[in-house]
């Protein structure tokens, strides 16, 4: 019934490797002027691969490829997948369709969230789950009174995300016959070397962009392919710095950056509901049971919600990461855990989490208390910050069909 | 198919459905029908009596019960059962000894014991006396539904004051005492106030009968508290067989559920509980046939009821973990004899053979028993209590013929050579003993049957073959039995309720889980 430990352990070999390298890895190091790294769930990631600010760039005028293998993905099959897969997570898996996917979210039993992320749906009954932190125990122990087989596949899957308005040149231009028919959330496979990748048109960005997914055999034929045909597209290799600016500019959150998961918090208070950052659009109470439904709904219903996830547009020009937000310059009212300078909306922008009733029922008056380290000094200011909504940009290029060709 | 009333094929007339009919099921199914609830109650054997349902395990020789003593039925459940007890008397434990002198505890556990020095009488006393006063904190929160972590009610905090206020008037001294002796082991408090290996061996045998635990590992006291919370006629730790043996419990049983408009329908197993986005509202029998009730009762082991009959899609996954992770392996056997007349023991009167024998010479003797079972062996030197039933019940042998009980332990239900290779040999062990203590026993038997653990999973639906359906032990208690998230009978599937001995207080003929489980029923809002 319980499976067993010894098994369990065997397909957690990343346990006993204390830093991979990514199947893109000799490519990017070779290009590598900053030799700027830091460890994403186990593996040598860049954090800038020549400079931030052109690399961020290149997200938004040319084409970027931002390394994703690090990305945990599960392999999710059988008969019961996807009955599965709706009692695992909380939104509609019924409503997506095969060659489809969709952002969604996972919950303990007390509503509090494990992890956000993507599910691709393969096939009719074959799924992939692709989020930031590993769930493999949670995961099988979930599988128990379903025929459902549940399999790793981070080492086994080679990821990179080609972002930015010239990426769907670069893969016409790189021969993905029919890639032009790939709509938003859509994905299909292509022949490359001898096998296929999995094209989908999704990505971190906001932009139009697309992850495509191999097995890491053949990544760096692949990395070839797109490199040689993004030549004169101005493809770009970037880290994660980069990346992370522009999915503030699409108003995304990341798990342990602006919301603690639920299983890696040691603080009881720490724990989040999906209503509590901003992802109470995915909870869908209408459909079958699934894990955490009866907690939320206890605390809809109770009012026992303690947080709400807001976007907020501050003034200056000082981005105010790790600022504390106050009501009326005095109250504490929440922390901001993302915050850039928007190249593109030319804003300063910040993504914050506030305890209610602030940015519920009190949305006016609030303030960022921004220390700015300045040569061994503080400069200390206080500067107005307004609730917008998010995204804080709209790309009319993201969801265009088909994509411009730039 | 067996049925005691014609309405029960109007689907969905009921207002709840008991599933299981063992003494908690039906205790349950009664407390809810005298309570004005329209009661089915559903049991997959062909008669209800669950652990108290008796076999035939010899041509004209009968087991009356799973059980085969009473020591802790709730004067709660005996008044509802209109059991005759106030004239019931106190049968002895004869701690036997291979010389054939014998300690004899007469009374409510040992008010007086025979053939021990004067001294050692007087120190078994004072343990006595000790150990019930403790145990009787401990009861305060025996009868009552366990707190809720986070939700404290008024009445809870009643039961917290009332046993602090319980030891205050006792003393500072009795406070640390019962501090300092609540999570010990039974050994070490055996041998703080007793000397005579007899006494110690019983009291080891006692505290651990049914627990996977030696004398000598931590919190092993918590079961001789759990014994002396039981109590019959007003008095602590009294044991007894009721008027025409424990066969007659079950039929009692049945009676009261009748009368008090229960219907019943019996070889009707549940294979499924039906549930709808996080509230239960029906099951589905093995024919395929579905009933429809607004509350559903289940008396079955809380695995079997979440694991095998729930649709584990209804629950959550860290719920459906915590159930898969509770322990419950017996490592009880129960040998029956088919005697061809009256055995007699070394020693023992005819008149204490009512009574109940115990095998246990010293705390090292089950402390040794015990030691094979945690490796998956069973005890090569076993220790045992014996009743002979027919005593109380004369039809279950014929005549001049008797049987013989005995509940013996270590017996792990996970034997590492599997039962179907280690039972012969284990059978051998138990029979050899016994002649130990009554020569010639051999001579006498007609048959023999050995239950294991494996055995009593199988004809009583019992997963891992636990009488206290999960171990009995301080995680597995109160506020985490059987897991902390259906610790109060209702579970995270509104309508679906657990009334069986794995929910609190846990197990043994008392009915508390059951009469418990349907005062809660009662007491919230009817759907």
């Amino acid at each position: 019934m319980m499976p067993d430990l010894a098994t369990r352990l065997a397909q957690q070999k990343h346990i006993t490797t204390p830093r991979l390298e990514t199947p893109f890895h000799p490519r990017i190091a070779a290009l590598s002027e900053t030799n700027d790294w830091y460890t994403w769930a186990g593996y040598k990631a860049p954090h800038s691969v020549f400079d931030e600010e052109l690399e961020y760039f290149a997200i938004r005028s040319m084409a970027a490829l931002f390394d994703i293998s690090p990305m945990v993905k599960y392999r999710i099959a059988g008969p019961d997948a996807e009955r599965y897969l709706n009692r695992l997570t909380v939104r509609n898996v019924a409503k997506l369709a095969a060659g489809r996917v969709h952002y969604t979210a996972w919950c303990d039993d007390h509503g509090h969230v494990l992890d956000d992320g993507t599910l691709f749906q393969l096939s009719a009954d074959t799924f992939r789950l692709c989020c930031q932190e590993r769930h493999l125990p949670w995961l099988l122990d979930s599988a128990i009174g379903f025929d459902v087989g549940i399999e790793e596949e981070t080492t086994e899957i080679a990821g990179v995300a080609l972002q930015g308005p010239t990426s769907f040149a670069v893969l016409s231009k790189a021969g993905f016959e029919g890639i032009e028919r790939l709509k938003p959330f859509q994905l299909a496979d292509f022949a490359h070397d001898g096998g296929t990748v999995t094209i989908s048109r999704t990505g971190f960005t906001g932009d139009l962009g697309y992850e495509l997914f191999v097995p890491a055999a053949q990544a760096l034929s692949l990395w070839d392919r797109l490199w040689t045909a993004g030549r004169l597209h101005g493809i770009r290799a970037i880290g994660y710095a980069a990346l992370n600016r522009a999915r503030i500019e699409a108003g995304f959150i990341v798990s342990n950056a602006d919301f603690m998961t639920a299983e890696t918090t040691l603080r009881a208070d720490r724990a989040r509901m999906p209503d509590e950052i901003g992802l109470d659009w995915l909870v869908d109470m209408e459909k079958v049971n699934f894990n955490g439904r009866k907690a939320i709904l206890e605390a809809r219903r109770n009012q026992t919600l303690k947080h709400v996830l807001v976007g907020l547009e501050i003034e200056g020009n000082i981005p105010a990461d790790g600022a504390i937000v106050y009501h009326r310059r005095k109250q504490e009212a929440g922390l901001v855990t993302a915050a850039i300078w928007s190249p593109l909306a030319k804003r300063n922008i910040a993504i914050a989490s506030l305890a209610r009733p602030y940015g519920t029922r009190l949305t006016e008056d609030f303030w960022v208390e921004i220390y700015a380290m300045r040569e061994l000094q503080y400069q200390k200011m206080m500067k107005r910050a307004r609730i917008v909504p998010r995204p804080f940009i709209k790309l009319d290029r993201r969801a265009a069909n088909p994509p411009g060709l730039f | 198919m067996t049925s005691s009333d014609p309405a029960r094929n109007i689907s969905g007339a009921f207002d709840a459905i008991v599933i299981g009919g063992g003494h908690n099921g039906m205790t349950a199914a009664t407390v809810l029908a005298k309570g004005g609830r329209k009661v089915l109650l559903l049991e997959a054997a062909e008669r209800t009596g669950g652990a108290m349902r008796g076999y035939e395990f010899h041509s004209g020789y009968r087991a009356a019960a799973l059980a085969h003593i009473v020591n802790r039925l709730d004067p709660e459940v005996a008044e509802l059962l209109g059991l005759e007890t106030r004239t019931t008397e106190a049968l002895p434990t004869i701690a036997l000894s291979l010389d054939g002198k014998h300690a004899v505890l007469r009374g409510a556990y040992g008010e007086t014991i025979d053939g021990v020095s004067t001294a050692e009488a007087k120190a078994f006393a004072a343990m006595r006396k000790k150990l019930i006063f403790q145990a009787g904190i401990l009861k305060r929160f025996l009868k009552r539904r366990p707190p809720e972590i986070g939700n404290v009610r008024m009445n809870d905090l009643g039961a917290f004051a009332g046993a602090g206020l319980s030891l205050l008037t006792r003393g500072r001294e009795e406070g640390r005492d019962f501090l300092r002796m609540l999570l010990m082991n039974v050994a070490d408090v055996a041998d703080e106030y007793l000397s005579d290996d007899r006494l110690k061996g019983l009291v080891a045998f006692d505290a651990t009968l049914g627990i996977h635990l030696g004398p000598r590992s931590p919190t092993s006291l918590l079961g001789l508290y759990y014994r002396l919370t039981g109590e019959a006629n007003g008095r602590t730790g009294m044991q007894y067989v009721p008027k025409g043996g424990m066969g007659a419990l079950a039929p009692a049983f049945e009676k009261v559920a009748r009368s008090a408009g229960v219907t019943t329908r019996t070889g009707e197993s549940v294979t499924r509980i039906l549930a709808d986005r996080g509230a239960a509202n029906g099951v589905v029998l093995a024919s395929g046939e579905q009933l429809s009730a607004p509350v559903i009762v289940s008396a079955a082991h809380p695995k079997a009821t979440f694991l095998a009959l729930c649709d584990t899609a209804d629950l959550d996954t860290g719920f459906v973990r915590a159930v898969g992770n509770i322990r419950s392996k017996g490592n009880v056997a129960k040998l029956d004899l088919a005697l061809d007349r009256l055995p007699s023991f070394t020693g023992v009167s005819t008149d204490d053979l009512r009574g109940r024998l115990v095998i246990a010479r010293s705390i090292t003797h089950v402390e040794d028993a015990f030691n094979p079972a945690k490796y998956g062996e069973f005890s090569p030197d076993p220790v045992m209590e014996i009743t002979i039933p027919s005593l109380a019940d004369p039809t279950l042998a014929p005549s001049k013929g008797a049987t013989l009980s005995a509940l013996v332990e270590f017996a792990p239900y996970d034997l590492k050579c599997g039962w179907d290779n280690g039972k012969p040999a284990f059978e051998k062990i138990i029979l050899d003993k016994l002649e130990h203590y009554a020569p010639g026993l051999s001579q006498n038997i007609v048959a023999s049957n050995l239950m294991t653990p494996a055995d009593m999973e199988m004809h009583y639906n019992l997963p891992g073959g636990h009488w206290h359906h999960g171990e009995l032990q301080a995680d597995q208690l109160l506020v985490n039995r059987p897991v902390n998230a259906a610790a109060g009978y209702a579970t995270p599937l509104s309508g679906l309720y657990l009334a069986s001995a794995g929910s609190h207080p846990g197990g043994g003929i008392s009915g508390l889980p059951g009469l418990l489980a349907a005062k809660r029923i009662l007491s919230e809002t009817r759907p």
